[in-house]
């Protein structure tokens, strides 16, 4: 056996199942490794498996033509991905790759789809899944689309300027203050740091150009 | 000694994603805990405190206005 039942019963997926239903399920998964940087999934590529991460770490992501790579989720132990192809039976709306070493627990689109015509509460958990997983892409929608994340990242940056004396705030602080994910956050830095009014050197951020980030924040003189 | 990552030892669950994820081999996990050894090879990279399932690792920026910097 591949994966034990407690790590299965763990899985959003088969939450709530009994142990011999799992114990079948078990048969249908199997075992999976990668390094860092192994691309698991290539956009437009059909897909035929579900894959859980086991330990490790998978960024899901999609590249635009000029190379620039936007993060959709990051996959921890436990987590899922390709769920959405693979119900469909579609190609591969993103990429995937393995960010550290990782193990993977996959299970062919055939053997889920049996289980999941054979167990109602596994249907339900993946309609529960699925759900969190729209919430999550509507609010990062929601952030690409309508909100101007820069200026509200240069606005903290006027805010917490100092010489020492203004507290440092870590990428995940200022998401919460301006009500965004942390990867918009770093999307920014990487923005204003084009437009020449920032530098990032290591674990400073070092205003470069004072009145275009004001310009940027929209703070008048 | 350069700045390092400021760990949580009471947040972390031990999980041992930042270490995997460390390109710079800053972080390893000692005697189940997560420890900096090599301060100044941290490039701040700030993946560990991204994949952190806890919040437990933190990688704040100090902000200075050029020409202000302390020396």
């Amino acid at each position: 056996m591949t994966i034990n039942l407690d790590a299965l019963k763990s899985l959003p997926y088969f939450s709530g199942l009994s142990d011999s239903v799992l114990d079948s399920i078990s048969s249908h998964v199997f075992e999976k490794k990668a390094v860092r940087g192994d691309t698991l999934v290539f956009e437009g590529d059909p897909v035929d498996t579900l894959y859980f991460v086991a330990t490790g770490v998978v960024k899901v992501f999609k590249t635009s033509a000029d190379g620039k790579e936007q993060i959709l989720l990051i996959i921890r132990p436990g987590d899922s991905f390709n769920d959405v192809p693979v119900l469909t039976g579609g190609i591969s709306l993103a990429s995937a790759a393995a960010m550290s070493a990782v193990v993977l627990h996959g299970i062919k689109k055939k053997d889920l789809e049996a289980i999941l015509k054979e167990h109602p509460q596994a249907a339900l958990n993946v309609i529960n899944v699925l759900s969190r997983r729209v919430q999550e892409l509507v609010e990062l929608i929601e952030d690409l689309s309508f909100r101007h994340v820069n200026s509200r990242v240069a606005k903290i940056l006027l805010e917490y300027a100092g010489n020492g004396e203004r507290p440092r705030l870590t990428q995940q602080e200022m998401a919460a203050m301006i009500g965004t994910a942390r990867e918009m956050v770093g999307r920014s830095f990487r923005s204003l740091e084009e437009e020449g009014a920032i530098r990032v050197e290591r674990n400073r951020i070092i205003i470069a150009n004072y009145a275009t980030l004001k310009k940027i924040a929209g703070v008048m003189e | 000694m350069a700045d390092v990552p400021i760990i949580d030892e009471e947040m972390c669950d031990h999980c041992g994603l930042c270490v995997s994820i460390c390109t710079c081999g800053a972080l390893v996990m000692q005697d189940n805990m997560v420890q900096i050894i090599k301060a100044d090879e941290c490039g701040w990279c700030t993946m560990c405190e991204l994949v952190c399932p806890t919040g437990a690792i933190s990688c704040p920026f100090e902000i200075v206005i050029e020409g202000e910097e302390k020396k």
